[in-house]
């Protein structure tokens, strides 16, 4: 894993004495909320509908026992005793006290975290895929490219005041378990005469315009990285819509110009920069590379597994995927217990998941964008320990990617943006369709409480939206789209449904899936095959 | 009738104007009918509550309800955390929030 130098560590130090400062003004009344809300904002705090927020950076979901334990101490101390990880990667504490906030910026800088760039129209984390460094399809550990994209964005001056947000996703495997396309960019390392390198998208994005990213150079290498990426930035903020804040983002900016006009002007504009020497010595690559090495394994770990146990073998079969190295498993870790809140976790919980990180993960751990933890590195010969206490702990729900692992925002319940609730759909959905969940097979169900679609509605092979209907909560279904290496964006079904009518809705749709697949299809496959009517009269016939 | 409500300061929570100060309950909240806009300016001033902000709300023999489901829920907290709600205690604390 990547450890802060003097540099990161200072920079961190100094903006919590910064913030610290910036408090107490505001407590005191020098401050006006005016004044200081884009203060707080550049420290990861929100003010929601019943208290602060604080969203805590987890750099591409990546993080140690020791961090995973202090999140839970957070939750304990400062927190009503739980968090909420979220489709980003990080971690949102839903019960902050404006006063406690920089004591709790100062005990996470203690181990190497922080909440800058959370939030604003920066450059925001970087995500990249959860199984980093142990899914075997990968051509690399796409992270140490992720670390340097951290750094060289981390307090860019040019890149502070972008139009809009602007978020990154890394990848270096086919399979794209980061959304990586639904990214203003996403990047793909891939080798290329035995160099490594990497594919830059550009332009994809969520919220209430969806769209999916273009291919805009096919190969950049190592020592051309950050100023290619520099110059797609330039382009971006210098023709990004400042004017209309529903227009600002990158994705737009590509519609309208088009995808051949951005790359000639971004090509244009590498030459220029790259004149300026910003691309780190290859040096600096291979130091950050060196943090990220695999590792000691045991080479004589037993590939065997006792399967006699049989909740344990359905266990094994849904959450528990290959690693790259023999004898050991990536253990994929369910926040979405039947009729809880998908992404939650008490401190308790995450203490625990910190303690197994320790004991069988080679002290790491990974949060998913579907809102999952990861043991990336699990021997097989544990999995039955692992499991074990799991189980005890409520977190051994085997539903990986079924109809009950459901991505929810946290809508009207705590967003003060919201025009609905996700998470008591989401519980009334995982209760409806428990008992059917492992028929159905992988079916990815996403919950947005509006627009912005913090929940990935748009990527869901379904997709729900929270709307205001006359002041009444409403949803809107939406059917076929995927976040995945088969990327689409969902279809809209029709007009909206009340809370119990859209799981009805679902349920019809779920019939006529079942009814019309054919041996080996998903959910996703069918509906490609047969189309989109024959569901749409299914719900509305 | 017209509530004002915001969050307040230190600690977020929710608050609402009762004609002479901030209550974290809904039911101590006073009609402020004409008067909104002035007390909104002054209390903006104070500098003691966030983004305080006008309302319509229903008068009921149970205090005042406000008209949006938003301000309902922020009256009793998250609906699916009864345990974290002002009344954690009693189950139908919320049965007028939804
Ligand atoms: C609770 C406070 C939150 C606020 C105020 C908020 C606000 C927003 C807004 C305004 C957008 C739209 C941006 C745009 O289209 O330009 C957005 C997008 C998004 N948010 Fe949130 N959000 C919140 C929580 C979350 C949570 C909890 C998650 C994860 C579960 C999340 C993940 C995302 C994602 C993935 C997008 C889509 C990015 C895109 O458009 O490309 N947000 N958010
Ligand atoms: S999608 Fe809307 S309701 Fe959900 S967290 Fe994002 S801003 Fe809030």
């Amino acid at each position: 894993m990547y450890r802060y130098d003097q540099y990161d560590q200072a920079i961190v130090d100094a903006r919590v004495d910064e913030f610290r400062d910036q408090v107490e003004r505001r407590l005191s009344g020098q401050l006006s909320e005016d004044q200081f809300k884009p203060l707080r904002l550049m420290n990861g705090l929100y003010l929601q509908l019943h208290a602060y927020m604080l969203r805590v950076a987890i750099p591409y979901g990546t993080l140690d026992s020791r961090q995973m334990r202090m999140l839970a101490g957070i939750a304990r101390d400062y927190d009503r005793g739980y968090g909420h990880f979220t489709t980003r990667q990080n971690l949102q504490f839903n019960w902050i006290k404006l006063a406690d906030t920089p004591d709790i910026l100062a005990r996470l800088a203690t181990v190497q975290m922080h909440a800058i760039q959370t939030s604003g129209n920066c450059i925001r984390n970087i995500s990249a895929d959860q199984y980093a460094g142990a899914a075997a399809d990968e051509v690399a550990d796409p992270r140490p490219w992720a670390e340097l994209i951290r750094q060289w964005s981390t307090f860019h001056p040019e890149f502070s005041y972008l139009p809009r947000k602007f978020k990154f996703a890394v990848i270096a495997a086919e399979e794209d378990r980061a959304a990586m396309r639904l990214h203003d960019i996403g990047i793909r390392l891939v080798t290329r005469d035995g160099e490594l390198g990497a594919s830059i998208y550009v332009g994809g994005g969520m919220g209430r315009t969806p769209m999916i990213s273009h291919l805009v150079r096919d190969f950049v290498g190592s020592d051309d990285l950050m100023s290619y990426l520099e110059a797609c930035l330039r382009v971006y903020n210098r023709y990004g819509r400042r004017d209309n804040i529903y227009k600002a983002r990158i994705k737009i900016l590509l519609h309208e110009i088009g995808a051949d006009e951005y790359r000639r002007q971004v090509e244009e504009e590498f030459l220029l920069v790259k004149q300026l020497g910003i691309d780190p010595p290859r040096a600096e690559l291979e130091r950050i590379t060196a943090m990220f090495a695999p590792p000691a394994f045991d080479p004589a770990a037993p590939d065997a597994v006792d399967r006699s146990d049989p909740d344990f073998a359905v266990w094994l079969d849904q959450n528990v995927a290959a690693h790259k190295q023999p004898g050991y498993a990536i253990v994929n870790v369910s926040l979405k217990p039947i009729g809880g809140i998908p992404g939650d976790a008490d401190a308790d919980q995450i203490a625990l998941l910190a303690d197994l990180g320790a004991a069988y993960s080679f002290d790491e751990l990974r949060v998913t964008h579907a809102q999952n933890i990861v043991l990336p590195h699990v021997a097989k010969r544990d999995l039955y320990a692992v499991w074990r206490r799991l189980t005890k702990a409520g977190l051994a729900e085997p539903n990986l990617d079924l109809i009950t692992d459901i991505i929810a925002c946290p809508g009207l319940d705590y967003c003060s943006l919201a025009n609905a609730r996700s998470i008591p759909l989401a519980q009334k959905i995982a209760t409806r369709f428990a008992d059917r969940q492992r028929e159905l097979g992988e079916l990815k169900l996403k919950i947005s409480g509006c627009i912005n679609a913090c929940g990935h509605h748009h990527a869901g092979h379904i997709g729900i939206l929270g709307v205001d209907k006359k002041g009444t909560e409403n949803y809107q279904l939406s059917l076929g789209g995927s976040g995945a290496q088969d990327v689409s964006l969902a279809k809209i079904t029709g007009p909206g449904f009340s809370e119990d009518g859209v799981v009805d809705a679902i349920e019809r749709v779920t019939d006529r899936y079942l009814a019309t697949r054919e041996p080996g299809e998903r959910f996703l496959d069918t509906y490609r095959r047969v189309g989109f009517e024959p569901f749409k009269d299914a719900i509305y016939g | 009738m017209r509530l004002l409500t915001g969050n307040d300061l230190p600690t977020g929570d929710v608050v609402w104007w009762t004609g002479s100060g901030w209550s974290r309950h809904v039911e101590d909240a006073a009609d402020v009918g004409q008067e909104g806009e002035a007390i909104l300016r002054r209390e903006e001033g104070a500098r003691r509550v966030n983004v305080p902000y006008l309302i319509d709300a229903i008068a009921t023999p149970d205090g005042p309800r406000p008209a949006h489901i938003k301000d309902r829920i922020r009256a009793l907290g998250p609906t699916v955390r009864p345990d974290l709600t002002l009344r954690p205690a009693d189950p139908a604390a919320g049965s007028w929030v939804i």
